[in-house]
């Protein structure tokens, strides 16, 4: 059973950097924009300046 | 197809609507560092491409350093170097996507949201780690090591409580502070208990810890709690959104000739103002120069323009039509009309304030037969055995398995589900008790000009007219704004007619042009004849001859009798309350089949006859769209307004429409029925489960293994029940064709 003793707090832990990790990213604001956090993978990033504003993409 | 580009008359309505320049640097915060910020409302934006051509467009602008557009909100944040304003608002018209300026003090971020998302985490966390503790305690676990798992458990379920109970102590505390009761207070009492008693039992190596069931409780409740802040955030968000109706500031006339844009709550009595056409009049005023015709319908519910010259007075909120005024402020913007229904307002509400939520009325009858079963069930175990740990055990055991988890569960979670069912039909509901208000209403009062009817007149008589004289007159209705002259071009269609020269418009009487030799006259009866002709009307002369007469109707919505029809089956009478004159009432109300109906009413007559109704022991659902109704709104038991209403009356309305179609009322009623009943079968399911529990309890069997089940069976029971009204919203979605575009 002392094997418990370690198991335990390391379960914790890990368990306990998650939720920080969670605690961080509410912080940084990457929950306020859901909707478009799942439209934005959609997009490329090397295309930046490279198109023009009036070109959209045909989805 | 791309999904992204927006029908073009829809973007022609939305363009007089832009805010200007002036308004827009107004608006925009320093951020210091020589650095401005402005957060625009873009209604249109809906997928990856828009957010793509309207960042890369506005990043390309000089001085732009970053535009990031918020797609749950609906909105852009622009930023930029220098005093110089960049062209932000005529790109994003544009492109397709009108911007409006909106007014909320927090800039994008949400502290509520923030604090609620914290405490699921944290209330997560510990849930599930204390349920892996308890799970090996219900296998078998046993002394040292059972004991261990209890303190483990104690430890990590305090900042739990702390975190994310807090939302429960303070809220419970707050109403219990006022003598009142909510859904809280009986759930702080139960986890803290639960809480205080598993602990005690810990430091004595007692068997039985509930430390997994304080923690659960909390972390399913934060989850409905969540769900629905985010539910009504979201449609508070999407009215605030909507084109602002009342202007932001006006164009002052210095003594000097010089002009300056200043907002509105720095305009005093007795500045000049320029008002250009297409403008709202920003404060009550008098016109010293110009001449234009004015639309009224937003302010009184005169659905026809009126004619305004030097030294007419003209209201705040009207719309200048035709042709430039100066006008000179006779009142601050706080003494304006607007201010002053904005007191009437506060004077007239009244059954709302009063109204109790359902769920806080069936806690205040619930919260004391539990406490009292507790104590009753503590009192007779005490008389049976006199083993004082015992009786306390039992007595908290109850407590616990009553904790209303399912009935905490059981109203918002339907109503989080029916929230987001109207939001799918472009209904935005600002709370959950305004749907159980919607359900019980038994009357219904409308306003007519632009709730009703959507405002615009319509020509009725093209069929009477040559269609060579519809050409010239919609040539010539071509070159004018009134809404008179745009219901001919609207309705004849784009003709090649004549060459037109010299064509004019003379606001507040009509358009005039020449073809060749002949004059032509598009207008006033009287001054398109030159004074011969003593007649009303809208008339197209020839040389001072008239050769065609226009009549016209204002439009009826769609749907507006069928609605009207089935609120008169369904919910009771319905009334029609207009400040419009009693002939276009007549018309209207018999058109749409309303019998009971008012005409010339001013504001507060409105809100008497609804106070009257409320006497007579009815519940009134008031839709209308003016700032004449919003009293009337503030003071019905619930209302509703469309998205063209003027600011105020949406933001005192319980639901907003989108849509031009009044079937919206009939969607919402028959939303918040179903929602109603399915929050009443919860709330029995939630009965039930404790007239089964509450014995169990009462008894001593019931140990945490046990309460964990049954808390969370009634729970998913619960939430499955709320989820049959999605299910019924896909199939009704499934069925009907695709969602007409949103009204600007």
């Amino acid at each position: 059973m002392s094997i418990l003793v370690y198991l335990i707090p390391v379960a914790l832990f890990l368990g306990g950097i998650s939720l920080l990790a969670f605690l961080w990213a509410l912080r940084s604001g990457q929950y306020d924009d859901m909707d478009g956090a799942a439209q934005r993978i959609l997009l490329d990033d090397d295309e930046a300046g490279g198109t023009r504003a009036d070109e959209r993409v045909i989805l | 197809m791309s999904c992204c580009a927006p029908s073009s008359d829809h973007l022609a309505a939305a363009l007089t609507a832009l805010p200007s320049d002036e308004e827009v640097a107004v608006a925009a915060r320093d951020l210091g560092d020589g650095t401005r910020q402005i957060e625009l409302s873009v209604p249109t934006v809906h997928c990856a491409a828009c957010i793509r051509s309207v960042e890369t467009a506005l990043a390309k602008l000089d001085d732009v350093q970053t535009a990031r557009v918020n797609l749950s909100t609906r909105r852009v944040s622009v930023r930029w170097r220098g005093d110089r304003l960049p062209p932000i608002v005529s790109t994003l018209a544009g492109l397709g996507y009108p911007p409006n300026l909106f007014d909320d003090a927090q800039d994008g971020r949400d502290p509520v949201l923030s604090e609620l998302l914290r405490a699921v985490a944290v209330s997560g966390f510990a849930a599930a780690n204390i349920m892996l503790l308890s799970v090996s305690v219900w296998s078998g676990a046993e002394g040292a090591t059972r004991d261990l798992f209890h303190w483990v458990s104690a430890l990590i379920a305090l900042p739990a409580l702390a975190i994310a109970g807090r939302i429960y102590y303070r809220s419970a505390w707050s109403v219990l502070r006022r003598g009142r009761m909510n859904m809280d207070v009986p759930i702080a009492i139960g986890i803290t208990l639960a809480y205080a008693l598993s602990l005690y039992d810990t430091v004595h190596s007692g068997e039985h810890a509930y430390f997994d069931a304080s923690v659960t409780l909390l972390f399913f409740l934060l989850i409905g709690r969540t769900l629905d802040h985010v539910m009504r955030n979201k449609a508070r968000a999407a009215v605030a959104g909507l084109a602002r109706l009342a202007p932001r500031g006006a164009l002052v006339l210095a003594a000097d000739g010089s002009r300056d844009y200043r907002p509105v709550t720095e305009i005093e009595p007795g500045m000049r103002l320029l008002v250009a056409a297409g403008e709202r009049i920003p404060v009550d005023a008098r016109v010293v120069a110009g001449a234009s015709d004015l639309d009224c319908s937003l302010v009184n519910g005169e659905s026809a323009p009126q004619a305004v010259a030097a030294g007419s007075t003209v209201r705040a909120g009207t719309l200048n039509l035709t042709g430039p005024l100066t006008v000179t402020a006779t009142a601050r913007a706080e003494s304006s009309f607007l201010a002053e229904m904005v007191r009437l307002m506060e004077a007239a509400e009244g059954g709302r304030a009063r109204y109790r939520r359902l769920a806080d009325r069936v806690s205040a009858l619930y919260a004391p037969v539990v406490h009292l079963t507790a104590l009753l069930t503590f009192l007779g175990w005490m008389i049976a055995g006199g083993d004082w740990h015992r009786a306390i055990t039992v007595a908290i055991a109850v407590l616990i398995i009553t904790c209303p988890c399912a009935l905490g569960l059981a109203v918002p979670i339907v109503q989080v589900v029916a929230a987001r069912r109207l939001f799918e039909n472009g209904i935005m509901v600002k709370d959950g008790a305004a749907m159980e208000r919607l359900a019980e209403a038994d009357a219904a009062v409308f306003d007519k000009t632009g709730t009703l009817t959507l405002g615009r007149p319509r020509l009725t008589n093209a069929h009477e007219v040559a269609p060579r004289l519809l050409g010239i007159a919609a040539g010539l209705a071509a070159h004018s704004r009134h809404p008179l002259s745009q219901a001919i071009a609207a309705q004849a269609g784009v003709a090649s007619g004549p060459d037109w020269e010299d064509v004019r418009e003379l606001p507040g009487f009509g358009v005039e042009g020449r073809t060749g030799e002949a004059l032509w006259r598009l207008g006033r009866a009287g001054w398109a004849t030159d004074g011969r002709a003593d007649e009303a009307g809208t008339v197209l002369a020839r040389d001072g001859g008239i050769v065609a007469r226009f009549a016209y109707e204002d439009e009826t919505r769609p749907g507006a009798r069928a609605t009207v029809a089935a609120l008169a089956a369904d919910v009771g009478p319905v009334e029609m309350l207009s400040g419009d004159t009693e002939e276009a009432c007549r018309r209207v109300a018999g058109e749409l089949g309303i019998g009971n109906w008012r005409s010339g009413l001013l504001p507060a007559d409105k809100v008497a006859r609804i106070e009257e109704l409320a006497r007579q022991g009815h519940r009134v659902l008031m839709v209308g769209d003016g700032l004449n109704d919003a009293p009337a709104l503030g003071a019905a038991h619930v209302s509703m307004a469309p998205a063209t209403a003027a600011d105020i009356g949406r933001n005192a309305a319980d639901f907003v429409f989108l849509h031009s179609s009044l079937s919206a009322v009939t969607t919402a009623l028959d939303v918040a029925g179903r929602a109603g009943r399915l929050i009443r079968q919860n709330i029995a399911i939630a009965i039930v489960y404790n007239v089964i529990a509450v014995p169990v309890a009462i008894l001593g069997h019931v140990t945490p293994l046990i309460a964990a089940i049954a808390m969370s069976g009634s729970s998913i029971l619960v939430i499955a029940n709320a989820l049959r009204l999605m299910r019924t919203a896909r199939r009704g979605a499934a069925a009907r064709p695709a969602a007409e575009p949103v009204a600007a």
